[in-house]
């Protein structure tokens, strides 16, 4: 098996006193996308946002290394830098800031992180727009400012559009299918699948079979009060469809 | 080829390089901070009738002029400093100061080959683009003319032959007493009044340059105006004194940047600008004010004490102030607007950033004296460290002030918790069909959006500094082109420090 892009082992975390992740364990291998399902509030978020480096938590065991290096002694720039990205269950508006702007922002600072140069304005903006044209972005949305008066679908849009330009290697998708119509859900699937490559990996974060219909999984990992529970492949995410999660509450086998 | 996602392709750039300054600035550093070694030429220290008669005589002045001085010191003399702002600051020992000082170099310069190389460095350092003589050669085309304030001294005027062509009179103050006596005599101290406010009348005796302008009727000024000023010897006081006329369906945009050292002392500048725009015409003051806001624990920095004011006299006139205050350790400034012809407008569309200690009072005040006269306040305030930010705002309708209308919004964005913002209207109105409206916001940079933009790759200050720059998008427009890089610049760098 090659290295994993993501490994997270016994991780715990708590916010305030209350202990959110009770020891995840996770590698996702490259090339490999894993889709995780669970109850509303067992935590699914709390995961996304401990790996992106969100100050709220502490973090009490546990280590995750993205690529071979430890993650948790990262800034959230850092992180980004290195080649983590999540795309937001719920957007951030940032008013005044013209999508557009924020996009060549972001690429610039990550690249400078990476000592890398800027990128030329020419190359820009012929990334944007294949992007934006392969997920209905128009160009009068990118001189809005970022999600502000944004549709729930657009934003979600908007946070894949991001991803597309980023060019991470782990992407984490925080219920980007939550909020689209059918056929949003399907341009919003193509995207996604057009950014699968051998060297990235993506954990997708749902509650809908439905959406493993166009993303398909490679692994899909049940989700219970802080921990994975139970993985397995596609026909898992079927299982649960018809069963619910009664059968995955109890203590871990 | 061009499409429309082409057209925010600037601002990008410009957002980029706000970041890099960011990136390439110490916390502590102001980027300005060099004093230039130049011989200066100085006034013994103190105030007196004889500084004042001294200012004047070294300036050639005529008799009505130092009549006109000395009646303003005199009366200054018998006023109180006012109390009302919310700043503070130790009392002002204007016996310690130096009101005159001007780099040495004789005679008067006329054209830049004749200038003190050292001070063309200068302001090749500040980005003053005085290279009058490339541009002329036709390498960029013309855009800016500018005027060079160094402490007293108006020391170069740019592109004045170029403009005189079209009948415009560009040039210092103190020329122009000297060389258009009709017309200063005529306007001067008509808008702001010898005895407007204590430092409006210190201004009176003591001003010792700024710039003069004339637009003739019918004149489209073809370029913009524009006049640095700095502050460069130590414990000097800068008085400068600005007028700027606009003749019947004229139009002229002037553009103001300041700057001074690093002091350990603060330092005072007391500068009266009088606008008046004749029927019809219309005049856009902006400015980018950037002195020495004091080092990290508040010691230092300019007192900018400043009196600005503008007068629509005829109908249709319209005067827009646009500023982007960033320096000084205190600001008190109210850039006004006397709407007195018919159907004459005001605006002001203000950016206020304050960090560390500084200490920002300023607003506007939009007085409607004539019939349907408009005015629209757009002022952002920016509060972090253990800065004070206030908006001070007063609109009035007089009572012959018949559909006088007036929109004002006031943001206040606070970075951290040590710092304040607070907004003080004054509505007035003594006309029932005046429509006032008055909206006003406080909010702070989230901790959501800071992780948001960090997620995504920017580091704190970067992601302050974009925030912010979006804050104030709605006022930066109003900007020529030029000061709305420079400002987006000055933003990211006096936010330094304000996070972590
Ligand atoms: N800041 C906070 N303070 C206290 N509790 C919190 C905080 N943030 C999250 N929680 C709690 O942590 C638990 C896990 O929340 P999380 O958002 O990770 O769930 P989730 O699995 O993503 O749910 P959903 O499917 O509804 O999105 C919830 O009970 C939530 O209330
Ligand atoms: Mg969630």
């Amino acid at each position: 098996m090659t290295n994993p892009i993501l490994e997270i082992r016994n991780l715990h975390a708590r916010i305030e006193d209350r202990e959110i992740l009770k020891g995840v364990n996770l590698a996702i291998p490259a090339g490999e996308l894993h889709a995780v399902m669970g109850r509303n509030g067992s935590g699914k978020s709390t995961l996304s946002y401990v790996l992106a480096g969100k100050e709220d938590y502490e973090i009490t065991e546990g280590e995750v290394l993205l690529d071979g290096v430890d993650l948790l002694g990262m800034e959230p720039n850092e992180r980004a830098a290195a080649g983590l990205f999540l795309a937001f269950q719920y957007p951030i508006e940032i008013p005044g800031v013209a999508t557009m702007t924020f996009l060549k922002a972001a690429m610039n600072a990550q690249r400078k992180s990476r000592g890398e140069g800027e990128i030329s304005t020419p190359d820009f903006m012929r990334a944007v727009k294949e992007a934006g044209a392969s997920l209905n972005i128009d160009a009068s949305m990118l001189k809005r400012p970022l999600n502000v008066g944004f549709s729930g679908g657009e934003k979600k849009r908007a946070e894949v559009l991001q991803m597309a330009l980023l060019a991470p290697k782990m992407c984490i998708l925080d219920e980007t299918d939550s909020g689209l119509d059918i056929d949003a859900l399907q341009v919003v699937s193509k995207g996604v699948n057009a950014l699968r490559s051998e060297q990235r990996s993506m954990l997708v974060i749902t509650h809908y079979q439905r959406l493993l219909n166009h993303i398909v999984p490679d692994v899909v990992h049940v989700f219970s009060d802080g921990r994975i529970v139970e993985s397995g492949d596609k026909s898992l995410a079927l299982q649960l469809e018809a069963k619910g999660y009664a059968d995955f509450d109890s203590e871990p086998a | 080829m061009m499409s429309a996602l082409d057209i925010p392709t600037l601002k990008e750039n410009i957002d980029r390089e706000t970041v890099d300054q960011v990136l390439s600035l110490d916390v502590d550093k102001y980027k300005y901070g060099f004093s230039t070694d130049i011989e200066s030429d100085m006034a013994p220290q103190g105030l007196s009738e004889d500084i004042v008669r001294f200012i004047s005589a070294k300036k050639n002045e005529p008799q009505w002029m130092l009549d006109w001085r000395l009646d303003a010191y005199r009366r200054w003399l018998t006023m109180d400093e006012p109390a009302w702002a919310k700043v503070h600051y130790p009392q002002l020992d204007f016996q310690d100061m130096y009101f005159y000082a001007a780099p040495k170099s004789t005679p008067a310069p006329t054209s830049l080959d004749e200038v003190d190389p050292e001070l063309l460095a200068m302001y090749d350092k500040l980005g003053i683009p005085l290279k009058e003589r490339e541009i002329l050669a036709g390498v960029e085309r013309p855009n800016v003319a500018v005027d060079a304030v160094m402490d007293s001294v108006s020391v170069v005027t740019t592109f004045r032959e170029e403009l005189a062509k079209v009948g415009i009179i560009f040039c210092s103050i103190s020329e122009a007493i000297r060389e258009h006596a009709e017309l200063v005599q005529k306007y001067l101290g008509s808008v702001v009044p010898v005895t407007d406010n204590y430092y409006a009348t210190l201004n009176s005796a003591v001003f010792t340059d700024g710039s003069f302008v004339y637009i003739p009727k019918g004149v489209r000024c073809p370029m913009e105006l524009s006049t640095y000023f700095r502050i460069n010897e130590k414990k000097t006081g800068q008085f400068e004194r600005t007028l700027i006329i606009a003749e019947d369906d004229s139009y002229v945009s002037y553009l103001e940047g300041c700057t001074a050292p690093m002091r350990d002392e603060s330092q005072l500048h007391a500068a009266v600008v009088e606008l008046v725009a004749l029927e019809n015409a219309e005049i856009k003051y902006s400015t980018v004010q950037n002195w020495y806001p004091g080092d990290k624990d508040g010691k230092g920095g300019i007192y900018n004490f400043v009196t600005k004011r503008g007068d629509c006299r005829g109908n249709g006139s319209k005067i827009s102030w646009t500023q982007v205050e960033t320096g000084s350790a205190i600001t008190w400034k109210y850039p006004s607007c006397i709407l007195r012809g018919d159907n004459s407008r005001g605006e002001f569309y203000s950016i206020a950033i304050s960090n560390g200690y500084q200490q920002v009072d300023s607003g506007t005040k939009m007085i409607h004296l004539g019939k349907n006269t408009s005015s629209k306040i757009i002022a952002k305030g920016i509060a972090a460290g253990f800065s004070d930010n206030t908006y001070r705002g007063q609109v009035s309708a007089h009572a012959k002030a018949k559909g006088a209308r007036n929109f004002t919004q006031c943001d206040s964005l606070l970075i951290g918790d040590k710092c304040g913002a607070h907004t003080v209207p004054y509505i007035e109105s003594r006309n029932a069909t005046a429509v006032f409206e008055h909206e006003a916001t406080t909010s702070k940079i989230s901790d959501d959006q800071m992780f948001y933009c960090q997620q995504r790759g920017l580091n704190e200050e970067e992601a302050v500094a974009l925030i912010v720059n979006g804050f104030v998008r709605d006022v930066l427009q109003h900007l020529p082109m030029e000061f709305m890089v420079e400002s987006q610049k000055l933003i990211a760098i006096s936010l330094e420090g304000s996070v972590g």
